[in-house]
């Protein structure tokens, strides 16, 4: 009964989302490069939200509900979500061109930028100045990270064999120093294991 | 030279296969692999240039454009680019059409409530070590501390944390 409920419920949505609000026709490559290309250079500090109003709500190129499940597959999988979502849009719209220029339009805003902070950096790295500055930055971005981690830790405590897990991995990593591919290869079985007896 | 960029390719194809959970899980495996296997940099290096790659916009990890870059030059930063972008895209290509057909198997949500915790350890680990790199002075410790307080309590932008600890430390203050 739920579930048809749900089932009937997003049908509807989906038509409606058609009908009413009409989604964009598809985006050539050259549309899908100079999307992507835009989001690279704006998003400072993780792009994952401004993608979702740029995709959805400004250029319409997916639903609500189209962006969450395609953004679902780019979590699950290794490397950055918004570099994958940029990969899974280009392919759906427009095949292998598509995806190469989703990725490439992403990426190549910020590859020159940060080499052009790289080569800054460089050239004056031995004024005492800039060393000071430099490392002001790069206290405050260690800052950034940790809390990173402390959201997405946090809410393992609740879930005690999730939490051995991640304090393991942690162990192996950090402090013994562990390479990362046999660290994965043991710990990511066990708790994908431990998960399928606790999540219902 | 040939050598290192044959080391950055295998190097930064296997962190894109490994990279579950985005790209600061595999901070850590990079900085072994960088410092303490190939000596290509110090840590504290390996940690200048992450700051800088935060204060660029885009994704997450365009550190490794600028590691690339800044060990082997443009032929580095395009080797590792391909390397670190190319494995995870194509995985996804492929994945593309699974998703669809798997959507209601059990095993997808178990594996996807499986990887956040290792997820959860790996990114402890990497602020951890980042911050174990960064912080040499008390001052450097004590930006750390404000920004990592401020940037989970307060909702402000994290590019206004980054300008206000680098100002601080052009002052010089508790410095060297």
């Amino acid at each position: 009964m739920n579930k048809t409920a749900h089932d009937m419920n997003s049908n509807l949505t989906a038509a409606q989302t058609a009908a009413d609000t009409g989604l964009a026709p598809p985006p050539t490559v050259g549309e899908i490069f100079s999307g992507f290309l835009g989001l690279g250079l704006i998003s400072f500090g993780g792009a994952l939200p401004l993608a979702r109003r740029a995709i959805v709500e400004r250029r319409r190129w997916l639903s609500a509900s189209d962006f969450t499940d395609l953004l679902g597959l780019c979590q699950f999988l290794p490397g950055g979500n918004v570099i994958n979502l940029s990969v899974a849009i280009g392919m759906r719209f427009r095949g292998l061109p598509g995806a190469l220029a989703g990725l490439l339009g992403l990426i190549a805003g910020p590859s020159l930028v940060v080499i052009g902070l790289g080569v800054l950096y460089e050239h004056t790295q031995n004024d005492p100045h800039i060393r000071h500055l430099f490392a002001g930055l790069a206290a405050a971005a260690a800052g950034l990270l940790i809390s990173m981690a402390v959201k997405i830790v946090l809410p393992l405590w609740r879930k005690p064999a999730g939490a051995i897990i991640a304090v393991l991995g942690f162990l192996a990593i950090a402090l013994l120093r562990f390479p990362l591919l046999p660290t994965m290869l043991v710990l990511t079985p066990l708790s994908i294991y431990l998960a399928s007896r606790t999540v219902r | 030279m040939n050598d290192t960029l044959i080391s950055l390719a295998i190097i930064f194809s296997q962190l894109s296969l490994l990279a579950f959970g985005g790209g600061n899980t595999i901070l850590p495996e990079m900085q072994r692999q960088v410092v303490d296997v190939h000596h290509w940099m110090p840590a504290s290096e390996f940690s200048a240039l992450f700051a800088l790659a935060q204060a660029a916009p885009g994704p997450n990890l365009m550190v490794v454009t600028l590691v690339g870059w800044h060990v082997a030059g443009w032929a580095g930063m395009l080797v590792t680019s391909v390397a670190k972008f190319g494995p995870s895209s194509i995985v996804t290509i492929l994945a593309l059409k699974a998703w669809e057909r798997f959507k209601d198997r059990p095993w997808r949500r178990y594996a996807q409530a499986g990887l956040v915790p290792v997820t959860a350890g790996l990114v402890a680990a990497s602020a951890a070590l980042i911050a174990h790199a960064s912080d040499t002075t008390l001052i450097a410790w004590a930006i750390t501390a404000v920004c990592a307080v401020l940037a989970i309590k307060t909702r402000i932008h994290p590019l206004w944390l980054l300008a206000a600890g680098s100002l601080i430390g052009l002052t010089g203050f508790g410095q060297f």
